[in-house]
């Protein structure tokens, strides 16, 4: 098995600024991100062989062509759940890899707040008529993790409630820093911990949000990226890893962690060639859909022992100024979800700070660097785990 | 409440031994559609069997006693469960009625041998009568005037009944045990006590101050009380009302002492949990099904039938080659990969323990239920399922705390019913608590 490492190149990326962009159409966000990162490329649509679409909303590829006039191009659309983004990047990258296209791209987008509702609703995602899921909403997957956390590893809510504070004011902080990020305001820590219960024991701040967006990326051959731009980046490693449901049908199943993102990152980073990721990794943009999410995946990455991420966060270890930023531009908290546009989000922090384009958040000659993505229950959802590095 | 009577009925005994299940109430959830059916399947009853429902009048529970008595009788079958239950029915929001209001439900079983009491005598009146109604698309109960169906009905009707029953048997009222009354409230109950010749030791406490008026199920849960403290060759007379009556004798066996472990009626109203107020009652009640904010989606007919033993019998899978319990069954095992080698093994009458919950205050639930109590939980014996929690304190709930099985309606929309079981914590008496 060869891997991924340093065949396929990033010569061009776009982001929206996501939130709540009542005044656009999913539409505007699509050519917004693609026709940004085009200009950062120094590339015309004409020259797109390819595209991968990223969506958990917009069901077929047709959608991103008839958006942006595509010429006859294969267009696929990718779902993965809150891995969708990253799961066309990582199909993209594939095509690229296998020398059957030069230049591609990918986007990913999607606009929630269409739905009328606060939260993500459940009714679209989750099958009612079967048993398997009666009507629970994405909160109840992390909330049952957090009150599991705190019983496996004998945490108090008092306790926990502090640590999963810590990570929100964080969180917000890196997104004060961010003009793209939904929420752009600092809070205190007083006001995580006060904040009203939205699924005990998660409150408000513990919850990302619940926005419109879209990224984009493109990809070309490593040994072409230099025709296009000296400071692009490479791909070092892809992994991805799927739940077969073993949460809910093994009972002996613990669910104080996500197996999902430690398989998929034992993939991603045998391929990358890293053994230490505390030592190696410069900044991770992680999957804080829910505060407790940050903490367990700190965990199951390796970047701290299980049941030890509270001691890192005391220690201000994964900080913007820490030795491993996670979340360096506001994260899912902050900088918001669209679902099928995250995954490609975090990489254009990645490309960013890698090109030291990163403004007031920007972290000193980052060389490596990942995003990863978790979406559904822990042991029935999806992991996915992208190494970004500085070219040689 | 149906499958809960009729599960803490059949608790310990062979449920492919019933013959039948007849189901009695005046507030069956569909006009036309059996309810008897679902709840067959949810006590995981043989499909061969006799089922019919019993409703549109408070006599239907004594109705469907009866008739089950005379179809074991005629030798068409050996056990029949008899299950009576009544829920919401209702009359308008903080009127008398409200006050009075009760739910609840009983079930017997009624076989031809090894009785807990001899069912002796059985008379029957029919009184077409307009005292108290419901039209087919009516939500509220109306009636009469009150002294009109009282003077007119209750008090005239029930007595001549009892007194031809008793003078046909050459019976005096001093020769009945226990007798259970029908009566609209606790001082018409009393009054006709008084008007019947009972002394007051005769007659079942009827329980108003703790279940209320139970209807349909009124007098079948006032003789499972009376049962609870029968002694061998007490003689029990039931009185069911409605458009007539129903009377029946029953006379208690030896085998009264055999009887354990039932929930009951005592045990249950002993570890009653209060709800909280007036306004959260309005709402469980009174609140129509379309008020919901958020309707949840529309169930598939189709695939609950495919589904239908996963989902009303709770059937989990028990893999033959590793012996994991999964629940939902499937056809590769999750452990072992075994290909269809699962085994059906029933959950619904297994305790648990609660591995992880949360409790959510922004559930898209009707406001008045929440937080919803979101639960995965593990149970004895093996295998682990995700259900809402019900009947709870939001403030009792602990992982590792005991929990068990019990039959509910999920939601109602599209004018369907979608039921599925959820999880209740398992009381014990001295546990009274308020539900917040």
């Amino acid at each position: 098995m060869e891997g991924i490492k340093d065949k396929v190149a990033i010569v061009g990326m776009g982001c929206t600024k996501f939130g709540e962009n009542w005044q656009k159409n999913v539409d505007d966000l699509i050519v917004n991100a693609a026709y940004e990162a085009y200009q950062d490329a120094g590339i015309e649509q004409k020259d797109i062989q390819a595209a991968w679409f990223g969506t958990t909303r917009l069901i077929t590829g047709e959608n991103l062509a008839g958006v942006l006039k595509f010429d006859y191009i294969p267009v696929t659309r990718v779902e993965n759940l809150c891995a969708t983004a990253s799961d066309a990047l990582r199909n993209a990258a594939f095509a690229i890899a296998a020398g059957v296209y030069d230049l591609v791209l990918v986007v990913g987008a999607d606009k929630l707040k269409d739905l009328g509702t606060g939260g993500l609703d459940s009714a679209e995602i989750l099958p009612t008529a079967r048993v398997d899921y009666p009507g629970v909403a994405p909160a109840h997957f992390f909330a049952r993790m957090a009150t599991r956390y705190m019983h496996h590893h004998g945490l108090t809510y008092e306790e926990l409630k502090q640590t999963l504070s810590k990570i929100a004011v964080k969180n917000h902080h890196n997104g004060s820093l961010n003009p793209k990020a939904h929420f752009q305001r600092e809070i205190t820590l007083e006001q995580a911990i006060k904040a009203p219960t939205i699924s005990w024991p998660l409150g408000l701040f513990d919850a990302c949000g619940v926005s419109d967006g879209a990224a984009a990326a493109v990809l070309t051959r490593a040994d072409m990226a230099k025709n296009f731009r000296d400071d692009y980046i490479l791909i070092k490693g892809l992994g991805l890893a799927t739940g077969a449901r073993q949460g809910f049908l093994q009972d002996d199943c613990e669910m104080a962690h996500m197996e999902e993102t430690l398989r998929a990152s034992r993939q991603a980073f045998e391929m990358a060639g890293i053994k230490n990721p505390l030592e190696e990794i410069d900044l991770a943009e992680v999957h804080d859909c829910f505060t407790i999410t940050e903490l367990v995946i700190c965990e199951d990455l390796g970047f701290c022992p299980p049941g030890k991420a509270k001691e890192f966060i005391d220690a201000g270890v994964f900080e913007l100024n820490g030795k491993l930023a996670v979340n360096p531009d506001g994260g899912l908290k902050c900088f918001g979800h669209p679902l099928g546009a995250t995954g490609l989000r975090m990489v254009y922090e990645i490309y960013k700070q890698m090109q030291g384009k990163a403004g007031p958040r920007q972290r000193k000659h980052p060389r490596l660097g990942m995003t990863h993505n978790h979406g559904m229950n822990p042991g029935s959802g999806v992991g996915s785990v992208t190494i970004l590095g500085q070219r040689d | 409440m149906a499958v809960a009577a009729a599960l803490d009925c059949l608790d310990g005994s062979d449920r492919n031994a019933m013959d039948g299940l007849f189901f009695a109430s005046t507030t069956a959830p569909y006009k036309e559609k059996l309810t008897v059916t679902t709840a067959a399947i949810a006590c995981d009853l043989r499909n061969d069997i006799l089922t019919v429902n019993f409703a549109n009048s408070l006599r239907a529970g004594t109705a469907a006693l009866r008739t089950a008595l005379d179809t074991v009788k005629a030798g068409s079958t050996s056990n029949l469960l008899v299950t009576v239950s009544d829920c919401g029915r209702l009359g308008q929001p903080r009127d008398s009625f409200d006050q009075n209001n009760g739910d609840g439900a009983a079930a017997f079983v009624i076989g031809d041998r090894d009785v807990i009491a001899t069912i002796e005598a059985c008379d029957s009146l029919s009184n077409e009568m307009l005292d108290v109604w419901r039209l087919d698309c009516g939500r509220y109960l109306r009636a009469w005037e009150d002294r009109f169906v009282i003077e007119e009905g209750f008090f005239k009707v029930i007595p001549g009944a009892i007194t031809a029953f008793l003078k046909k048997r050459s019976l005096a009222a001093k020769e009945i045990s226990k007798v259970v009354l029908y009566a609209p409230d606790r001082r018409r109950h009393g009054d006709m006590a008084k008007k019947l010749g009972f002394a007051s030791d005769q007659v079942q406490d009827a329980l108003f101050g703790k279940m209320g008026n139970t209807w349909a199920a009124f007098s079948p849960m006032l003789l499972m009380a009376a049962l609870e403290e029968a002694k061998p060759d007490d003689t029990i007379l039931v009185v069911g009302y409605g458009n007539g009556v129903d009377i029946l004798l029953l006379k208690v066996t030896e085998n009264i002492g055999k009887v354990k472990g039932k929930r009951g009626i005592k045990r249950n109203l002993a570890v009653k949990l209060t709800i909280r107020d007036y306004e959260t009652y309005l709402g469980f009640r009174h609140s129509p099904p379309e008020g919901n904010l958020y309707p949840p989606g529309r169930p598939s007919a189709s695939a609950i039938l495919r589904d239908r033993d996963a989902i009303f019998r709770l059937y989990a899978g028990k893999c033959k080659t590793c012996g994991t319990v999964q629940y939902p069954p499937q056809r590769i095992c999750s452990r072992c990969r075994a290909m269809d080698s699962m085994e059906s093994v029933r959950l619904s009458d297994r305790k648990a323990k609660l591995f992880t919950y949360t409790l959510d205050n922004l559930a898209q639930i009707p406001a008045y239920d929440l937080p919803m109590v979101d639960s995965i939980i593990n149970f004895e014996g093996g295998g682990r399922g995700c259900f809402q929690m019900t009947d709870r304190d939001p403030r009792e709930v602990k992982v590792g705390m005991e929990v068990e099985m019990t039959f509910r309606k999920l939601h109602s929309a599209y004018e369907m019913n979608n039921y599925f079981w959820k999880c209740t914590p398992v009381r014990e008496a001295g546990h009274t608590k308020e539900s917040t």
